[in-house]
């Protein structure tokens, strides 16, 4: 399996009958495939429309109702922003202090400037162990990187334990959506997965597996508790870091990540340094707006924090750049760096919803994904570079933002950056030509009443965009400009 | 009051009917308005397709053209916003003294909803259209200006007219400017969603702030035959008893 220096890891084939819920023949990294043709073929999936339309719109209720009910959500996202604002401007010495904390702790701190040497350090660390099985709690740097994939090709299995990850890696599926992997697949779906694959990654699912949530549920327990009380290493992220201690912590739903972070004797946590918080204080801050965010709880069911190495445990911190820098460097883009990955925007975004997040290529889907790929790992590809474009500039996501990342402003940006499509050039140029002069409008609009009664009803080439689906307006007698000077 | 029009490229070329209706209403309520000729476009369709340079030198024209006006009154949301949020982003990316004129001119362009309610204190226009009305929103007049409730007053004293809750109003139709050409797909796919819910509503006319976003829904409404017909804000508070 090949790798990338930065993102994912590349595509898995992916038997035929495994199709339903949209993953069929969805690419994911390093396909030449732009966002458009990904996501056209996403409309057409009505299944996974439905999966994506009840998921969503479910989470987007809960998340408003939590919301509405706190008089100071504004100040709470103000102080989100100010926090993140304030501590990416002295990562530095942020970063410092944490590795001064974790070392003082008993852990180990390790640097990675990219996803290549974050996955050396990780699989060197677990080889030096001598084990080849590692649990994992879910994690969106370890998935950034392709770290199960490395570890695969030198010979570790990687168990993810999030119920969610568990369907996917069962599924040879790719992530849609930052808190809920498979969100693209119902509960009929998940029992055939869990059936047909459970036996070849450890216990099988139980004879006659209803499509009941608690029996899938069960069928989970059961597979994975086997696996928690065998495994000596753990990987995990991290939710946050606190400078001022050294502590890290991991906000979950399930308690799997709890038993993966408790038990084995090695914990290695891959940590992107924007994650790094100064003090306990502003700590407080965002287990208020992440849980509320996310799930639309106002308090997230396990929070596990620790600090350095436990007694009879080995820490191990990785801190991954890969491309945070860059974006730091950035004016307008370095907004990005103060998300939570608390999908809010991904639950509200009209584009995610119809387009599913395979789409988008990369374990960062959706509205906040649109702006993060493209930075974190350049717009060379055409995916990468429709990915700025993946988006009808509607706002909902700024608006339920914990952070206030303005999101529209960073995808204006990056559409600046793009590279455009010749007759675009061309059709932009004369477009600004045009409007540069009140005269050429003017004998511009008088041409097009001339020829208002040819305007065919459907147009041929580039216009088919519109017209395959929506009537033209009909074009006036009359120029409102030439109303205005006759009368 | 002297208020400068400021038409907009989408409504002086395409929907001529609304420029009208906004120059009836606004001298029935007593203001004199002026038509500055030299106004072309916002540039919202070069910034937010790409192209920045195009589109400064728009911005830079339409801060010249309405420099001296006490008010600017838009018959659109969304251009509206592009001069009031947008252009002073870009100030950065103009010529000197760019970023002055745009602090000087943005705050005085209005949406006409705002410029109603807000600077000539009217939410009953007299006007009276006898029908089953749904309003659309629209994302930059629901999220970028924040009109709030402001139409939907100027709405409720129409006479006759009867407003229809619209299901998932503050949900984008798809149109987006150029997103609907270059990702026609998704865009499709929500204005079907929106027509499912217009249709829902058993409206006979579908009401909005913002032409663009007309076009393309009602573009739909067309092609299904629906018999749903689409109408700008203006449009509606421009009909009095004695015209209807």
């Amino acid at each position: 399996m090949s790798e990338r220096a930065t993102g994912a890891p590349a595509p898995r084939a992916l038997p035929a009958e495994e199709g339903g819920g949209g993953r069929a023949s969805v690419t994911f990294i390093g396909m030449p495939r732009s966002f458009r043709e990904n996501a056209a073929e996403a409309v057409r999936n009505d299944q996974l429309g439905r999966n994506l339309r009840k998921a969503t719109h479910t989470i987007r209720g809960k998340r408003a109702r939590v919301v509405e009910e706190l008089p100071d959500w504004a100040e709470l996202r103000e102080a989100g922003r100010a926090i993140k604002d304030h501590t990416l401007r002295h990562l530095d010495r942020y970063l410092l202090q944490l590795e001064e904390a974790v070392t003082r702790a008993g852990g180990h701190v390790h640097w990675a400037a990219d996803a290549a040497e974050a996955n050396r350090i990780v699989t060197g660390l677990v080889q030096a162990t001598g084990e080849s099985d590692v649990v994992k709690v879910k994690s969106m740097a370890t998935q950034e990187i392709g770290l199960n994939e490395h570890l695969a090709a030198h010979g570790v299995t990687a168990y993810e334990t999030d119920l969610a990850e568990l369907i996917v890696q069962l599924g040879d599926d790719w992530p849609s959506h930052i808190l809920v992997p498979a969100i693209h697949r119902n509960r009929a779906e998940i029992r055939r997965i869990f059936r047909d694959r459970m036996a070849s990654w450890g216990r099988p699912a139980p004879e006659g597996l209803s499509d009941e949530p608690a029996a899938l549920a069960e069928a989970a327990r059961l597979h994975l508790r086997e696996r928690f009380l065998s495994s000596k290493v753990a990987i995990s992220g991290a939710n946050f870091m606190v400078a001022e201690t050294g502590t890290m912590v991991v906000v979950e739903s399930e308690g799997n990540g709890r038993m993966c972070l408790t038990l084995p004797e090695t914990l290695i946590s891959v940590v992107g340094i924007e994650k790094v918080l100064p003090t306990w204080r502003d700590l407080e801050v965002f287990l208020q707006l992440l849980p509320r965010s996310s799930t639309g709880e106002r308090m997230n069911p396990y929070t596990s924090m620790w600090t350095g190495a436990v007694e009879g445990q080995e820490f191990h911190l990785v801190l991954l750049d890969n491309g945070r820098t860059g974006v730091l460097a950035d004016e307008v883009g370095r907004q990005a760096l103060r998300c939570i990955r608390c999908s809010a925007c991904l639950n509200v975004c009209p584009v995610y919803e119809r387009a599913g997040g395979h789409a988008y290529g990369s374990v960062y889907p959706g509205p906040i994904g649109a702006i993060l790929t493209p930075q974190l790992r350049g717009m060379g590809s055409e995916l990468d570079n429709s990915l700025p474009y993946a988006s009808s500039l509607c706002g909902a996501c700024l608006e339920v933002c914990p952070v206030a990342i303005d999101i529209p402003e960073v995808l204006v940006e990056l559409r600046a950056r793009a590279r455009h499509p010749r007759s675009e050039r061309a059709a932009m140029r004369a477009a600004g030509w045009l409007l540069g002069d009140q005269a050429r409008l003017a004998r511009a609009q008088r041409l097009a009443t001339r020829l208002r009664r040819l305007v065919p009803r459907r147009l041929p080439g580039p216009g088919s965009a519109w017209t395959d689906t929506r009537d033209l307006p009909e074009i006036p007698e009359e120029s409102f400009r030439d109303w205005w000077k006759r009368s | 009051m002297r208020v400068a029009l400021f038409i907009t490229c989408v409504n002086d070329t395409l929907f001529p009917g609304t420029g009208r209706a906004t120059v009836s209403i606004l001298r029935r309520l007593g203001c004199e308005v002026d038509f500055p000729a030299a106004q072309t476009c916002c540039g919202q369709m070069h910034v937010n397709t790409g192209y920045p340079e195009e589109g400064v030198r728009l911005a830079r024209r339409f801060t010249e053209v309405f420099r001296d006006y006490d008010a600017v009154v838009a018959p659109s949301g969304s251009c509206a916003a592009m001069v009031r949020e947008q252009y002073p982003r870009l100030a950065g990316r103009g010529e000197e003294g760019f970023a002055q004129e745009v602090a000087r001119v943005a705050p005085k362009v209005h949406e006409l909803s705002e410029f109603l309610v807000d600077v000539l204190g009217v939410t009953d226009v007299g006007a009276y259209f006898p029908h089953r009305v749904a309003y659309h929103p629209t994302c930059h007049s629901l999220r970028g200006l924040g009109l709030g409730d402001r139409p939907l007053a100027l709405l409720g004293n129409v006479r006759g007219l009867e407003l229809l809750p619209l299901p998932g109003a503050e949900e984008c139709c798809g149109f987006g400017g150029t997103f609907s050409v270059k990702n026609p797909e998704v865009s499709a796919a929500m204005c079907a969603t929106k027509v499912g819910n217009v249709l829902e509503t058993g409206a006979e006319v579908l009401c909005a702030a913002d032409n663009s976003c007309l076009m393309h829904i009602g573009g739909m409404l067309g092609r299904r035959e629906t018999g749903v017909r689409t109408m700008h804000l203006a449009e509606i508070l421009a009909r009095t008893e004695a015209r209807a």
